[in-house]
């Protein structure tokens, strides 16, 4: 698919290579995009698109639940258990996505764990979601000061009132944006799953290349896709905090 | 033949570390030389270059670092500089780094207060000599803690070459999984010697950030 043309035309014509045309004469030859092939498969990009949205999705409502009870049982749970939440999250922040997907997909099958490449990707995305997320709701309900609550109940407040409007809503606006980048980040680290063959939108990119060669065309495309999918995700994210959490905040 | 999982291939693995260190210190380098680069260009007054340096960061930041690997490694064969691992993925996670690096390092010349940056101006001195004696060696202070947070994120990136067919730590430990049939016991070994090169950082980075917040509070 390589068309020799004279260098001063080509060389402004990139990309290409340097190399001995068919004539025989060492040129810069014009590199064809042919992005045709990737997207007559936009069937399989679209699922793939599909499988990537709803691992992300899973995963941060299954790790959101996840971390909440670890985040408590770290700010108030006994020191044992504290120790054990600890370790946990510690190993998950600092050892690789790719290790931990290995580990659970190759690893846990000798332990009698036996999985398919889709349910061990959205366990090691929860794993290590909600390694993250514990920190961040720990960081949120650390935000809340003892003396705030104390006000609440000096004003009258119930106890009802008091969680819904002196401790959850200071500590969900405090832990939303950390939240919502978290997420983004989780879709992105997502793409790593193709490694096991998850069927995500990376997995299908690489089915495409290998089917039709196209290897850089395919993963211009899917790049493109996830870059979209992130600024669309954070232009969402951060319209919704301007709706919700608008109120001022101090004087 | 099965081979069994003995002390050459606990070996085998644990040298291959030495790849993973390599990986990260050249990208550590080079996306540092490029991120300083940036960072200034963010800061500074051209629009033009502001544009183009917020679009750089924006494209890396918003992409898989996975997705980053592939097309470089596909794209330098296009350019003509032949399929090598070695090299696409320290071009790469030197790219990826000198985005994060970039607005980390951004943030930190933007916490100096403007009113140091215009006495140094109204003294007379040069874009570059600001830079270099006035606003680079506070920023420097802010910024350590955080990049040696990012060296941790940057190591655990690296195990992504072994996607590309790098033979780094996590690549060692795939060969020797597939050869020893023993996953459970590899994977924990490659997932240990991980921690053992990441926690320390983390604990330094988590440390410094919490001297520096004491240094600074008033």
């Amino acid at each position: 698919m390589q068309a020799s043309v004279p260098i001063d035309r080509a060389c402004r014509s990139w990309p290409g290579r340097f190399e001995t045309n068919d004539a025989g004469a060492w040129g810069w030859n014009l590199y064809n995009f042919n992005f045709a092939p990737v997207l007559a498969s936009w069937p399989d990009l679209l699922a793939g698109l599909e499988t990537t949205l709803e691992l992300s999705a899973s995963a941060m409502a299954i790790g959101l639940v996840v971390s909440v009870i670890l985040a408590a049982a770290k700010t108030s749970g006994p020191k044992p258990l504290r120790f054990v939440v600890d370790v946990y999250v510690e190993i998950i922040r600092n050892t690789p996505f790719l290790v931990q997907i290995f580990f659970i997909y190759f690893g846990l099958p000798s332990l009698g764990l036996r999985l398919t490449p889709t349910s061990a990707a959205l366990l090691a995305l929860v794993v290590n979601f909600s390694a993250y997320a514990t920190e961040i709701i720990r960081a949120g309900i650390e935000s809340i000061h003892l003396g705030q609550i104390e006000a609440g109940r000096a004003l009258g407040l119930s106890g009802v009132q008091i969680f819904v409007y002196v401790i959850l809503k200071p500590a969900l606006r405090n832990v939303y944006p950390a939240m919502t980048s978290q997420f983004i980040y989780l879709m992105l680290t997502s793409s790593v799953v193709s490694a096991i063959s998850a069927g995500d939108l990376a997995a299908a990119g690489n089915d495409i290349q290998s089917r039709t060669f196209a290897s850089f065309e395919v993963y211009i495309v899917v790049t493109l896709i996830y870059l979209i999918m992130s600024v669309g995700f954070s232009a969402i994210f951060s319209a919704i905090e301007r709706a919700v959490f608008n109120y001022p905040l101090g004087r | 033949m099965i081979r069994a999982f003995g002390w050459g291939e606990v070996l085998f693995i644990v040298w291959a570390l030495r790849w993973t260190l390599a990986l990260s210190a050249i990208a550590f380098i080079g996306g540092g030389i490029c991120g300083l680069a940036v960072a200034l260009a963010r800061t500074s007054t051209s629009r033009a270059l502001r544009l183009v340096t917020t679009g750089f960061i924006r494209l890396f930041q918003g992409t898989p670092l996975l997705m980053q690997l592939f097309l470089v490694y596909f794209g330098m064969s296009i350019f003509g500089l032949g399929i090598d691992p070695w090299a696409a993925a320290a071009v790469a996670l030197s790219l990826h780094a000198a985005a994060f690096l970039a607005e980390i390092w951004r943030g930190c010349i933007e916490a100096i207060p403007p009113g140091q940056n215009e006495a140094a101006t109204a003294l007379g001195l040069t874009w570059g000599s600001r830079m270099r004696y006035v606003i680079l060696p506070q920023a420097m202070k802010i910024a350590v803690a955080p990049t040696v947070g990012f060296l941790v994120q940057l190591v655990k990136g690296t195990s992504l070459a072994a996607i590309i067919g790098f033979t780094e730590l996590t690549r060692s430990g795939q060969i020797i999984s597939n050869a020893t049939f023993q996953p459970f016991l590899v994977f924990s070994l490659v997932a240990g010697l991980y921690f053992v090169i990441c926690w320390p950082l983390s604990f330094l980075a988590s440390r410094l950030e919490r001297r520096l917040a004491r240094a600074t509070a008033r």
